[in-house]
């Protein structure tokens, strides 16, 4: 039994709580990411799990076992670092048998592991050879491969593709996947790279300042995040928000973008009469070339063609947002142009105004606004 | 390369090779002085080339009162302030690159601050001391001033050259079945290993060269530094030059093997 | 739902982890006490104590002996004149072994070999040179500058004594600033001097605007060692001068040994902490970085 829970996990350094309460289960198997900024907690809390930190309160438990006291050898964990950390005075063979020598195996047993590791990293060609002789990526698939021979309950990964370059990083991302697939180990996966998350876990743990916010599959992180924060942070471009007034016309649920009115869904029916926070995906904008009902017309600021779909700018009365089109669509700057967004694709986000949550995201919005207008002022100046 | 740029580098590798000159022509000379006859010694004009050397003054060196005792004695000395400072040291400089624990900044500053405190005020009272426990005129007894010497320039060495191995390795050892003393003894020790030993062998020559301690600690078992300085001004040319060659010979040895370290070393203990 | 760890335990493992670093230091920490902070109270003690009893006395010889005096110029005299000019010197190794030599090994272990000589070698190296019999005045000689060997180490004449002490010293220390200037030196990122010459700056210009300033905590390091290390000079003199001249360092060896008098050689020790502290504090307050100057 291999699965892992995290039961308020809370860890200090001074006065500041790097991870805060945090919950979380991983079952057997699952491949879970911890996803968030630079400073978010994740890493602290994965090294909580591994027990290269101590937890200031809260309990861990892998396998079913109280792992909270337990020095780092003994709660049956392989962990991946960031630097990769292969001893350089040993050759690879010895690298890669590390783990394994440590618990004593026999060295029949070792070397049969160590091959099939190595072979499943196709690392066997430099099984003599001491890691100064091999290049970055070799030297990641060493670390992965003694990672893997230990065949511990769980697998710990801190961030192991970011010191890649970016194609290489392409390819070791789905190879992991595949290998980590084809094992089935459950897996805990560091990274700040929100593509890489989308790409490899089950599920994918999103934190902020020592919080998980959100703790959903890849599609639904995506789809419906649960605050703009993640919403933010995910995906590529971020999620697009608007301030719009929701009102009820001709008996059905609008929403008041500036003149525009876009209809919106049943359930926008409970928020009528406020000022909310809408967000919508790029992707879920279509670009029209004339008015019509229930369009938001908006000026063109800047058009970035990105090969497979064109990335729009555009202004929408007091908005920014980000809109995706098609590759041959080129509409001039300041030229005029009308956007389609499905009901069902807006999402709910904080409520203006409504508390201290609210009025945090009310400034990201003011200030991204100031950005995007500030470019949109010299696009047109220039 | 342009002409002035061409200069440029000339006049650039002029200076080096003066400078090495200046390094260079006095060690030449006293090596010339000691490896001549007696005779030479007192001869006027020098023989500036290696026409005429031999064994003679060093031999006269050597076979001088109290001479090859002292010599083992700078050895042992050294040797025990080496075990003693690297000893005590080493974990301090581990603790000091490993944790960050209240007071380590304190520690560090007055490890530092034992610089300003000349040899001189330390000795004296440590003449007085080491009567009292019966130390005094002993190797035990420079070599425990030697290390007090050598102590901080250990902690801080060993602190730097820890801190340049980066602690995943010993964490990634500890992963995967170490203890933390199992961790550093098969991944940390071995790489830090050359730096250790660099360290180990500044430490002996720091304590072959001290003179003032060794000379106060000591009457009848001087260590050699001492014991040509008892008797430099009452002995004649002979003994004056093979001593100070055989006083410096070691550093040529050893500044050749430590000398990619010494920068290490320095750079790091300077902040 | 979530069950908090029993904090007993968690608290005896807190206990066990945090130790361990002051433990690993304790040792450190107690040599040095002993060794070190004991032996200077106790220097202190003897400085102003005779027999039990508080007393000047020992300062009181110290000042009136005819050697005080001298002791005390010389010692002064020859910081003054060896700081300066070691530190253009080292500055100058420091910029030729930064440089792109050929040879750039070779030239870096002759300029580090001093660093592992004595002083006590170095007197007798340069005795060698300066005794009438000696090497300078055969090359003089051979160069036909003079005609009979010039008495260097003369007794009678202190500037001449003092001026070859100031030669051995320096070949001897110098190589100690250079390895400080040098770390200094490659902590400097090239760009800066790139930078300066693309915007016209000469070679001299570069290094008193920019390199200079940059190295100013280097130079406050070195110039801090060097300045405690030279209120301790003591074998060179005794080698290249005997009774000749003398200085606070060795006026305290005589004291002890020859004279067998704990108590001014205590004096004498006492005055040295005094002033090697004085001159630290003088050079930290001087050459102090203000923070916000520094890259990091």
């Amino acid at each position: 039994m291999a699965h892992v829970r995290f039961q308020g996990v809370t860890k200090l350094f001074g006065d500041v709580a790097a991870v805060d309460n945090v919950e979380l289960e991983v079952s057997d198997g699952e491949f879970v990411v911890l996803l968030g900024p630079s400073g978010c907690g994740k890493t602290t809390l994965l090294r909580c799990l591994a027990g290269l930190e101590r937890v200031d309160g809260g309990r861990v438990e892998i396998g079913g076992r109280d792992a909270t006291d337990l020095p780092p050898r003994k709660r049956r964990i392989a962990m991946v670092f960031q630097s990769y950390a292969v001893f350089p005075h040993m050759r690879v063979y010895d690298n890669v048998a590390f783990g394994l020598k440590m618990q004593k195996e026999s060295k029949v047993t070792i070397k049969e592991r160590v091959e099939s590791a190595a072979g499943l990293l196709h690392i066997e060609d430099f099984l003599h050879r001491y890691p100064a002789q091999l290049s970055g990526g070799q030297r990641q698939r060493v670390a992965v491969a003694r990672a893997l021979a230990t065949k511990a309950d769980v697998l710990l990964m801190d961030e192991p593709l970011s010191n890649l370059d970016a194609l290489l990083r392409l390819e070791m991302r789905a190879e992991l996947k595949a290998l980590l697939q084809k094992l089935g180990a459950t897996t805990i996966y560091v990274t700040h790279d929100q593509v890489e998350a989308l790409s490899m876990g089950d599920r994918i743990a999103v934190m902020n300042a020592g919080r998980i916010i959100q703790v959903d599959s890849p599609l639904a992180v995506y789809d419906r995040p649960a605050d703009m924060f993640v919403g933010g942070f995910i995906g590529t471009p971020p999620m697009n928000f608007v301030r719009a007034e929701v009102a009820i016309e001709d008996g059905r649920p609008v929403a008041r973008l500036g003149d525009a009115t876009v209809r919106l869904d049943e359930d926008a029916r409970a928020h009528a009469g406020r000022t909310a926070i809408l967000g919508v995906r790029a992707e879920s904008i279509e670009v029209e070339a004339a008015a019509g009902d229930g369009l938001v017309p908006a000026t063109v600021v800047v058009v970035e063609p990105l090969g497979s779909h064109n990335l729009l700018t555009v202004r929408a009365g007091a908005n920014v947002l980000k809109v995706s089109a098609r590759p041959d669509l080129f509409p001039a700057p300041e030229s005029e142009i009308w956007l389609r967004i499905a009901p069902d694709r807006i999402r709910w986000m904080e409520r203006d105004g409504g508390g201290a949550m609210a009025e945090e995201t009310a400034d990201v919005l003011r200030s991204r606004e100031a950005i995007l207008s500030q470019a949109g002022n010299e696009a047109s100046t220039g | 390369m342009t002409a002035r740029a061409a200069l440029g580098r000339i006049g650039v590798h002029l200076a080096a090779i003066l400078l090495a000159l200046w390094v260079l022509i006095p060690i030449y000379f006293i090596t010339l002085a000691a490896f001549s006859t007696q005779e030479s010694v007192y001869q006027y004009p020098k023989a500036l080339l290696p026409t005429d050397l031999s064994t003679d003054t060093m031999s006269f060196f050597l076979h001088s009162e109290g001479i090859v005792p002292s010599l083992q004695r700078s050895v042992i000395v050294a040797l025990l302030t080496l075990v003693i400072s690297l000893g005590i040291g080493t974990p301090a400089g581990y603790a000091l690159a490993r944790f960050s624990f209240r007071g380590a900044d304190t520690f560090r500053l007055s490890v530092v601050g034992t610089r300003a405190f000349p040899i001189v005020i330390l000795s004296i009272p440590l003449a007085v001391t080491f009567v009292r426990w019966g130390i005094d005129d002993t190797v035990y007894g420079v070599a425990f001033a030697h290390t007090a010497l050598a102590l901080p320039f250990a902690v801080l060495v060993t602190s730097s050259v820890f801190a340049g191995i980066s602690v995943e390795l010993e964490e990634a050892a500890m992963t995967l079945g170490c203890s933390r003393a199992s961790a550093i003894a098969r991944v940390i020790l071995p790489l830090a290993l050359p730096g250790l030993a660099a360290a180990a062998i500044f430490v002996f020559i720091i304590s072959w060269n001290e003179v003032f301690a060794a000379a106060i600690l000591t009457l009848q078992h001087r260590t050699l530094p001492a014991q040509v300085l008892a008797v430099l001004n009452a002995s004649p040319l002979p003994f004056k030059f093979a001593g100070g060659f055989f006083l410096l010979a070691p550093s040529l040895i050893v500044i050749l093997i430590i000398r990619k370290y010494l920068f290490n070393m320095w750079g790091r203990v300077v902040k | 739902m979530a069950s908090v760890a029993q904090p007993a335990a968690q608290a005896r493992r807190a206990r066990r982890w945090e130790g361990l670093p002051y433990w690993l230091v304790l040792p450190t920490l107690a040599y040095l006490v002993i060794f070190f902070a004991w032996p200077t109270i106790q220097a202190f003690g003897l400085a102003f104590r005779e027999d039990g009893v508080w007393t000047l006395d020992a300062f009181d010889t110290m000042v009136n002996d005819l050697r005080f005096k001298e002791a005390l110029r010389v010692t002064l005299i020859l910081i003054v004149v060896i700081i300066p000019l070691q530190f253009a010197l080292a500055v100058a190794m420091a910029l030729l072994v930064n440089a792109q030599l050929r040879a750039r090994g070779f030239f870096l272990y002759v300029f580090l070999l001093p660093l592992a000589i004595s002083d006590l070698a170095a007197g007798i190296v340069w005795s060698s040179i300066f005794t009438e019999r000696g090497y300078l005045n055969t090359v003089l000689e051979k160069l036909g500058i003079i005609d009979t060997p010039y008495i260097w180490l003369d007794f009678q004449k202190e500037s001449l004594l003092l001026f070859t002490i100031v030669v051995a010293e320096i070949w001897r220390s110098t190589a100690l600033l250079m390895i400080i200037l040098v770390a200094g030196l490659q902590g400097i990122p090239k760009e800066f001097n790139e930078a300066a010459g693309v915007f016209g700056a000469g070679f001299w210009q570069r290094l008193w605007h920019v390199t200079l300033p940059m190295l100013k905590p280097s130079i406050q390091v070195a110039l801090l060692l060097r300045v405690i290390l030279a209120f301790e000079v003591f074998a060179t003199v005794i080698a290249i001068a005997g009774e000749g001249t003398t200085t606070l360092a060795a006026e305290a060896y005589r004291w002890e040994n020859t004279n067998q008098d704990e108590n001014v050689a205590a004096a004498y020790a006492s005055l040295i902490l005094v002033l090697s502290l004085v001159s630290a504090g003088i050079i930290l307050r001087f050459l102090r970085t203000r923070k916000e100057q520094l890259l990091r």
